[in-house]
């Protein structure tokens, strides 16, 4: 049974200028212990296709799919009550920005034992303990320390680890990782990857990884879905997406990798999308899409 | 022949930072003795994470904060903004790009005022005169005229920072420091502003400084490269030199830490996850 499981999604988002579609008729499926990679650029409605499953949507959206369920147990029925049990337990997300989507007002210490204490109901030297061992599980130094830190002590790759710490404190079944290390150096962004990749593979956890860095993908994904304009060009397993991509987009995005320039200039997107493809193969709606 | 456009020697930065009444103050040092030089038409990138002090070293050949001590030299002038302060020659020659599009232009401006004001300060060219070169300069980036009455916020990160190149264009620079220009913008949108700026580099024989994080971006943009460690260049060479042997030990920390995404390092990551 696949841990996470989305036929049709679709939002909607209502605007003065009459609804904005995000998300058009995605499908989307996870197995446990796998890792899934959603790629595309910003405005591709990857993120919000993920808030949608954590209902993190503000009013204004409108959120429709024929199926949507997790773990056997269907999100789109549920009360917001019931729901909340399961965010933050079941499922955890981590954000793009660590700084800012920790709360300034309060110790890191506070803000992991507050998950603990809603979803565990821990008692008080249960939480702190637990909090130390979540400390050192994302490897941040002297614990005990920096439980007291408030997020602005911190720098951006120790804030990016005590959101982890919160995301895998009730011990999740998936983890949906939104751009963790697009704010990050590139060397602290490979200790998040080997960080979350780890933590991974030894809770068996589903991870969901949201990026638009193709480098990402290719060091931690088992499976790829390429997102453009709310809709999938393209799912392919990781080995397959970069060594044949099927969709015109998919090979664009490819090519506009620096280090796959050949001569002088970089294609771009729009070089490639309105070119025919050379095989059979390819989605046209790629090149429909494009404006 | 070559002709040297910038170049730096022993340049050093120190910060000061104040105590209180229980704190001894002290010296922070951003810059340690950092030494370039920079061919007309070339680029120089300098790669670092961050507080190394990469945009410290910007902000001093940019001419907005002085060296603590060294000698900066710009087209063969030697430059100490903070003895001799600063000419509207010099601050014509250099002009700077910022990392983040959204925050470095002022939303109450429109397009066409962010072009014309670098002239209207540095320049007494008439209204119409500055309008020309702002529509002009519009074209170069790939904008159109359409876009000189619009304000920041209709455009997109990629736009913004065609508009910020713009801007720093307009008064004809030799030398263009360029603060992480692309590290805000998406993969497609970022190959894009990396092309319109080897473009402009060819037409107006540009210089650039290229400051980044970003090693597959330096490897694409670079002639030669500058490694940044706790304000100390740990290494500086030609591209090739430095990307097939580099030599510092950070340096190669760098390199084994740049996501690779050929399909032999997938292979090899999918084999080693089956034998785990």
């Amino acid at each position: 049974m696949p841990l996470l499981e989305i036929k049709n999604l679709t939002v909607s988002f209502d605007t003065a200028a009459g609804p904005f579609m995000a998300v058009q008729g995605i499908d989307l499926s996870i197995e446990p212990r796998e890792v899934l990679a959603i790629v595309g650029e910003s405005g591709s409605g990857k993120s919000v296709a993920m808030l949608a499953v954590m209902g993190l949507l503000p009013n204004t959206a409108t959120v429709k799919a024929d199926r949507m369920a997790f773990d056997g147990i269907d999100l789109l029925e549920l009360s917001p009550s019931e729901r909340r049990k399961i965010v933050g337990k079941d499922i955890s997300m981590i954000f793009q920005e660590p700084i800012a989507s920790l709360n300034p007002c309060f110790t890191a210490g506070f803000q992991i034992e507050e998950v603990l204490r809603f979803h565990m109901g821990m008692d008080r030297a249960q939480r702190r303990a637990r909090a130390i061992e979540l400390m050192k599980l994302v490897g941040i130094a002297d614990p005990e320390e920096r439980l007291n830190s408030f997020p602005h002590q911190m720098s951006g790759g120790q804030c990016q680890r005590v959101m982890i710490a919160i995301a895998i404190a009730c011990n999740p079944k998936l983890l949906i990782a939104d751009e963790p290390t697009t704010a990050l150096d590139v060397t602290i962004q490979k200790q998040i990857l080997d960080l979350l990749v780890g933590l991974q593979a030894k809770y068996g956890m589903g991870l969901i990884m949201i990026t638009h860095n193709m480098g990402v993908v290719a060091e931690t994904a088992d499976r790829v879905i390429v997102q453009y304009k709310g809709r999938k060009m393209e799912e392919a397993d990781v080995l397959s997406l970069f060594e044949q991509p099927k969709s015109n987009y998919t090979r664009a995005l490819l090519s506009a990798l620096p280090e796959n320039a050949v001569g002088d200039r970089l294609p771009t997107i729009s070089d490639m999308l309105f070119e025919p493809a050379p095989s059979a193969a390819g989605t046209g709606s790629a090149t429909g899409a494009a404006s | 022949m070559s002709v040297t456009v910038l170049e730096g020697k022993n340049i050093v930065r120190d910060y000061h930072v104040g105590g209180g009444l229980f704190r001894p103050s002290r010296t922070v040092h951003a810059v340690k003795g950092v030494s370039f030089s920079v061919d007309k038409g070339k680029t120089l990138a300098i790669v670092g994470e961050s507080g190394c002090g990469k945009s410290t070293l910007a902000r001093i050949i940019t001419l907005i904060d002085p060296a603590t001590s060294g000698e900066l030299f710009i087209d063969g002038n030697k430059v100490d903004i903070a003895k001799d302060g600063l000419t509207k020659e010099m601050r014509r020659k250099v002009q700077i790009v910022f990392q983040n599009p959204y925050g470095s232009l002022n939303p109450r401006q429109k397009i066409g005022d962010v072009l014309g004001e670098p002239l209207l300060i540095n320049t007494d060219k008439p209204a119409d005169e500055r309008r020309d070169l702002a529509m002009k300069m519009l074209k170069k980036v790939g904008l159109g005229p359409e876009h000189y009455n619009r304000y920041p916020h209709m455009f997109s990160g990629g736009q913004r920072q065609r508009i910020a190149i713009a801007r720093a264009l307009m008064l004809n620079p030799s030398l263009l420091v360029l603060d992480e220009p692309v590290s805000a913008l998406d993969l497609s949108v970022q190959a894009q502003v990396l092309n319109l700026l080897a473009d402009l580099q060819d037409e107006f024989e540009l210089t650039y400084v290229f400051i980044s994080h970003d090693l597959s971006v330096v490897r694409y943009i670079a002639d030669d490269v500058m490694v940044m460690y706790y304000g100390e260049a740990v290494e500086y060479g030609s591209r090739d030199e430095v990307f097939a042997d580099p030599k510092h030990n950070y340096t190669k920390t760098l390199f084994a830490a740049t996501p690779r995404a050929d399909v032999a390092s997938i292979k090899a990551r999918l084999a080693k996850k089956k034998a785990a």
